[in-house]
């Protein structure tokens, strides 16, 4: 199984004035091709710091960082953005999309940013979509669609441009359980094809669903399970 | 990211908010359309001093006789009776800048033709005049050098002293009565229109110079002129030739104190280019004014740009979150900060145009919309744009992500 992530000894301390808060002591581990990783702890543990800096939003004070083997800790916001754009798909609690704009056009976001032309954009689009089960609401607004069918769109979106990695922070954290269980299932099935996620969560059902958990508290991991 | 998309991102982003980006607009529409209303006016009134440029003619010297002292009162310039047909001669034979020249002399009193009688000014002169100030004649005959040497009772009547006497009758061989002396009408002069000063050009009668100094001009010297025109042989011989003239005139006059000439030379051009420079003066007066609602305008938008990266803070990570480098989101907020003020110059040039069209025919006005004028308001709109928009644009892409997609 090829190694899509790997940290080595990842610090993150932030500077807040004269005070020094460390995030994250000291954080190794990897993430083979096709696995399934929630990543858990409570709030203040550094799991979302360490979120940040897989997303590519952050960077490491010290450590290595290899996305498919790529050694981000040292490219700068141009590169990470494009690192962001063709290696990451992000799902947000929030699903994060942009109003007044059709489902297929979010969708379409990423493929824009890659410089692709129209008319290849809205091929992709329309399949990414119809994977999620979102055929024939391309054309509806983020407004007229229930929290389950937008976070769909967003995974649609985290799946278009064929990302190496899909990050998915408390991705059911909006939803009530019935429409949850539907995401975790899609997530399940996207993972069944092949599709590595690392997915953020404090609830343990959720985490259920993967393969692999791995536990933060005070910026250390303390279990890593599979 | 290619150009078209982000035209359609910000296009979406203004139509959004209608009200506002109309609103937003709104300083720069009425900057651009001042600024093209003033333009037209200004340019309008810059044609209408070179059209009387043109109806002058811009190599023109007037030589007027000096004062006179008399019981220790100076008269004004011209009161004195200095020069003489001999000097009209000198000057033309003697001054080699001096391409030809033509005495006047000038008297008012009034023209009878029938029962119609019409007060205006009466010149005597030389065939010369009608060269130095192309003016030829719409109907009849121009006077020759025999009427003049013959000091025939002929007469040229200007367009408004033929209207008033004659009405729509051709007045061409009827007789006209000028201080009560018969002349001849030989011919009517082309329209000439206002002076610069604004007087009447048309609204004169044109006798040769010995009819006029024989019988119409009390003189003591049948030989005075009352002022002469002199043509140079091209505008950039204008001044050498007005140094030939005074010189030649202080010698022939034996003037010994330079300060204290008996004679004055005037250049007519001069007194056309500080007419236009007031005029120029006043189309940059209004300019500036323009110009400073533009950069009241511009600041209308960089304040509701600000405002639209404050609101969109959250699209800005988004899209940063999903790859769009900080150039993209600068792009993206420029185009929009730029499409404002250029969809706002648009209107404005339009109402502008619209603005000088009716001042033209309210005042009577005569207002010219330049392409240049269209062009500059154009591109300024954009640059306006460009400048107001740098900043708020430079915010939104300085966001970092995190923070960003963490904005409520």
């Amino acid at each position: 199984m090829p190694t899509v992530i790997s940290l080595t000894d990842i610090r993150r301390v932030f500077i807040m004035g004269e005070q020094q808060f460390e995030a994250l002591k000291g954080v190794s581990f990897s993430v083979g091709e096709g696995e399934f990783v929630a990543i858990m702890g409570a709030s203040g543990s550094g799991k979302s710091t360490c979120m940040n800096l897989l997303g590519c939003l952050d960077r490491p004070t010290s450590g290595v960082y290899l996305l498919d083997s790529l050694d981000v800790g040292g490219m700068d916001t141009n590169q990470l953005a494009d690192i962001r754009n063709k290696k990451l798909g992000f799902v947000f609690q929030g699903f994060n999309l942009l109003a007044r704009t059709p489902a297929v056009e979010n969708v379409e976001l990423p493929l824009v940013y890659a410089g692709l032309h129209a008319k290849e954009r809205r091929a992709k689009a329309l399949a990414a979509m119809e994977r999620v089960g979102l055929a024939g609401k391309e054309e509806n607004h983020p407004s007229q669609l229930s929290g389950g069918q937008q976070q769909r769109v967003a995974i649609a979106r985290a799946l278009v441009n064929n990302p190496a990695v899909i990050l998915a922070d408390e991705p059911t954290g909006n939803l009530d359980s019935a429409t949850s269980e539907e995401i975790m299932n899609l997530f399940t099935s996207l993972n069944k094809l092949g599709i590595t996620i690392i997915m953020v969560t404090h609830e343990a059902d959720v985490a259920a669903y993967a393969g692999r958990r791995i536990t933060f508290r005070d910026g250390l991991i303390i279990g890593d399970t599979k | 990211m290619d150009f078209l998309q982000t035209l359609k991102i910000a296009l979406r982003a203004l139509r959004t908010n209608k009200m506002r980006s109309f609103l937003t607009m709104l300083g720069i529409i009425i900057g651009i359309a001042a600024v093209i209303a003033m333009m037209a006016v200004g340019s309008g009134a810059s044609y209408v001093i070179s059209q009387q440029i043109a109806s002058i003619g811009s190599n023109i010297i007037l030589v007027l006789p000096g004062s006179t002292t008399s019981g220790g009162m100076r008269s004004g310039s011209g009161g004195a009776q200095t020069l003489t047909s001999d000097d009209v001669k000198a000057i033309m034979s003697e001054c080699p800048s001096v391409e030809t020249s033509a005495p006047v002399v000038r008297s008012s009193g009034l023209a009878v033709y029938g029962n119609m009688n019409w007060s205006t000014v009466i010149m005597g002169t030389t065939p010369e005049m009608f060269d130095i100030r192309e003016w030829g004649v719409s109907s009849g005959r121009s006077f020759g050098q025999q009427d003049v040497d013959g000091a025939a009772k002929v007469c040229l009547l200007g367009q408004t002293v033929a209207e008033n006497l004659f009405g729509a009758v051709d007045p061409v061989g009827k007789i006209i009565r000028l201080k009560k002396i018969p002349f001849t009408v030989i011919g009517v002069l082309d329209r000439k229109g206002q002076s610069p000063q604004g007087q009447d050009q048309d609204d004169s009668i044109f006798v040769p110079l010995r009819t006029a100094q024989r019988n119409l001009v009390r003189s003591n010297h049948t030989n005075m002129v009352g002022a002469v025109m002199v043509k140079a042989r091209s505008e950039a011989l204008l001044a050498k030739a007005e140094e030939e003239i005074n010189s030649l005139l202080k010698q022939r006059h034996r003037i010994t104190n330079a300060k204290d000439p008996d004679f004055s030379t005037r250049n007519l051009s001069e007194i056309l280019a500080v007419a236009e420079q007031s005029s120029k003066a006043m189309s940059l007066l209004l300019g500036a004014v323009a110009s400073i609602s533009l950069i009241v305008g511009g600041i209308g938008i960089m304040n509701i740009m600000l405002v639209s990266v404050t609101e969109r803070t959250r699209e800005i990570g988004i899209r940063m979150a999903i790859g769009a480098r900080k150039n993209d989101i600068l792009l993206q907020f420029m185009t929009e900060a730029v499409l404002l003020t250029m969809i706002g110059g648009l209107i404005g040039i339009a109402l502008g145009a619209i603005g000088a069209t009716v001042v033209s025919r309210i005042l009577s006005w005569p207002t010219l919309i330049s392409i240049q004028s269209i062009t500059i308001a154009f591109f300024f709109s954009g640059a306006v744009g460009i400048f107001f928009g740098f900043y708020p644009a430079r915010i939104a892409a300085g966001l970092n992500p995190i923070d960003a997609l963490r904005y409520e």
